[in-house]
């Protein structure tokens, strides 16, 4: 018997979701329609009215929305209500070309900790337990939703935010922490820095663990639950749908339940934009159902990934999503930011750097390692090495500011950087992070 | 007079310096005196030769390359020696980046290489001071 935070809805039947979801759809289409220019043009131009729309199937009718829109709409295009009905903006990380401001009402962030609670409670969490949220706190989304889904449930919530290893391990010893969530990449750490402190698997009272916002293996699964004597679950969410719980597992760990009553998920062909049957490998696509501040209707995630609707052990009827397999464009997650190249490429040529780099990852003791090898012109070699490493910091701090992480620069001398037919390799990814 | 050193970026990997050396040796210059500085990462060879302009066209080929003015002052080949010319330099507040040194194939001559902030102000005192510095002509015929 399965743990429930909405039993009645996780576990509805088929035909009940279906029905809360074709009268949601109405209303959310109805809504943006009304109150976001942006789409209601899109809408128009696609020659779909509100009244098209009258179920779900008629969803395909709908406009994309891409990241290119967000931007584009950036900062209050794609806002759903008025701004005094909001109550919380969070962003992802990156520029400000990239970066998506997403608004929330009080209903918007009630329905997002709710499906964090639900993702708590599907990995045992009750009111009993103590909650440490070591994920950051702040514009990211981790650190706020799991704290309000921890306060929904009623544990004890201990609102640790990133970093201070110190203090994390004290925090969890001397108060027992029960659930850890965190990304898995400090997930293993904190296991490693456990045992590098004498401490046992069995040492501490943690039983569960929630952890995502990055990739990871089952074998860092495997790893993480060893080295924490814990059970560890994977969490899914993207800021512009709310933040993580847009799916979540349950014991059965064999996929994330979506929260079917507050997203409408499609699998896409990539190219085509076509809708593919369930169980085909495509692009995940979201549409909200019930959102006021940030209404995304059919918006394009990228991930790729795989929808499942085995009836599933835990009682939950949502669909499940597999973990994202891969992306459909040149989106880079590495230590939990989203790092795209031409992010890379555009610091480069701000600092007077030709755009002739190559991006490194690897993954080294559970932590994403990245390296950027950037050729220098000519006349910006210097006979003293403390000229060059100057230049090097120089570079990690503009990207560090760019990307909200510092990658390690190795200057290289120009026309080094391997190129394959003619077309430089940007991106070396050496993490299998897909099995 | 200050001397003109080449330097070229070196990948820190097998071989790099050979093909360096290699070209300047087949250039068929001279070297007077070398030096190689590195990181985990790359090396920077710095080297003082009899003609500089035609391994610099030679090395510019293989390696990236860049003149610098340095001062190669004389020493006698005696303890104490370069401590009496770091003594004069130092007073002077000028900062040294980074030294080396080679000697000559006449007995007892040895040459201090000294990579400075302020050439012209380490000029002076060294000549006030009596310490002969070598000249870019000085270097063809230097034995």
């Amino acid at each position: 018997m399965s743990n429930y935070y909405q039993k009645e809805i996780e576990t509805a039947s088929r035909e009940e979701i279906l029905k809360i979801q074709n009268e949601k759809i109405v209303k959310q289409v109805k809504h943006v329609y009304e109150n976001v220019p942006y789409y209601r043009n899109l809408m128009d131009k696609k020659g779909v009215k509100p009244e098209d729309i009258q179920s779900v199937d008629d969803i395909k009718k709908l406009p994309f929305l891409s990241k290119d829109d967000l931007r584009e709409a950036y900062p209050y295009g794609l806002l759903g209500t008025d701004l005094k009905n909001c109550v919380r903006i969070q962003s992802t990380s990156g520029t400000t070309g990239k970066r998506v401001v997403a608004f929330y009402t009080q209903h918007d962030v009630d329905i997002w900790e709710e499906c964090c609670a639900r993702a708590i409670m599907a990995a045992g969490g009750t009111n009993e337990d103590v909650c440490q949220i070591s994920y950051g706190y702040g514009l990211f989304t981790g650190g706020p939703g799991l704290n309000g889904g921890s306060h929904k449930v009623g544990c004890l919530t201990l609102p640790m935010s990133s970093g201070n290893t110190d203090r994390q391990l004290q925090f969890m010893m001397d108060l027992g922490a029960t659930i850890l969530c965190c990304t898995p990449s400090y997930a293993a750490y904190l296991g490693e820095s456990l045992a590098e402190r004498g401490y046992k698997p069995e040492d501490n009272k943690l039983k569960a663990g929630i952890f995502g916002a990055e990739p990871w293996t089952e074998e860092m699964r495997k790893s993480i639950e060893k080295s924490l004597g814990i059970k560890a679950y994977d969490i899914y969410g993207l800021t512009e749908t709310s933040g993580p719980g847009v799916s979540f597992e349950c014991e059965e760990q064999t996929g994330m339940h979506i929260n079917e009553d507050h997203f409408y998920a499609e699998i896409i062909d990539p190219k085509t934009g076509e809708v593919l049957p369930e169980g085909t490998k495509g692009e995940l696509v979201f549409t909200s159902l019930d959102k006021e501040g940030f209404p995304l209707l059919r918006y394009r995630t990228k991930d790729i990934c795989i929808l499942s609707r085995k009836k599933c052990s835990c009682g939950r009827t949502h669909v499940k999503m597999t973990k994202p397999l891969g992306r459909s464009d040149d989106m880079m997650i590495i230590r939990g930011v989203n790092v795209f190249p031409s992010q890379i490429e555009a610091v480069l040529l701000k600092e007077g750097y030709t755009p002739n780099y190559q991006i490194v990852v690897d993954r080294a003791n559970n932590t994403d390692t990245f390296d950027i090898y950037v050729e220098f012109a000519p006349e910006q070699f210097s006979d003293k090495i403390a000229d060059v490493q100057a230049r090097e910091k120089a570079l990690n701090a503009a990207m560090r500011s760019m990307l909200g992480i510092g990658p390690k620069i190795h200057l290289v001398a120009p026309k080094t950087i391997t190129r394959s037919e003619g077309k430089a390799v940007r991106v070396i990814d050496k993490r299998k992070l897909h099995d | 007079m200050a001397i003109t050193q080449l330097s070229a970026f070196l990948e820190n990997t097998p071989g790099t310096l050979y093909q360096a050396v290699s070209t300047i040796s087949d250039a068929g210059v001279n070297l007077r005196a070398l030096s190689v500085a590195d990181t985990s990462d790359f090396g920077i060879l710095r080297v003082i030769v009899s003609d500089t302009e035609k391994t610099k066209a030679a090395l510019s080929d293989v390696a990236v390359c860049t003149e610098t003015k340095v001062i190669a002052a004389k020493m006698s080949d005696e303890a104490g020696a370069l401590k009496k010319i770091l003594a004069i330099i130092q007073e002077t507040g000028v900062n040294i980046e980074y030294v080396y040194a080679f000697t000559s194939a006449v007995a007892g001559n040895a040459y201090v290489v000294l990579r400075v902030n302020d050439v012209e102000s380490a000029e002076e005192v060294l000549a006030k001071a009596g310490i002969a510095t070598l000249s870019d002509e000085d270097l063809e015929g230097l034995l």
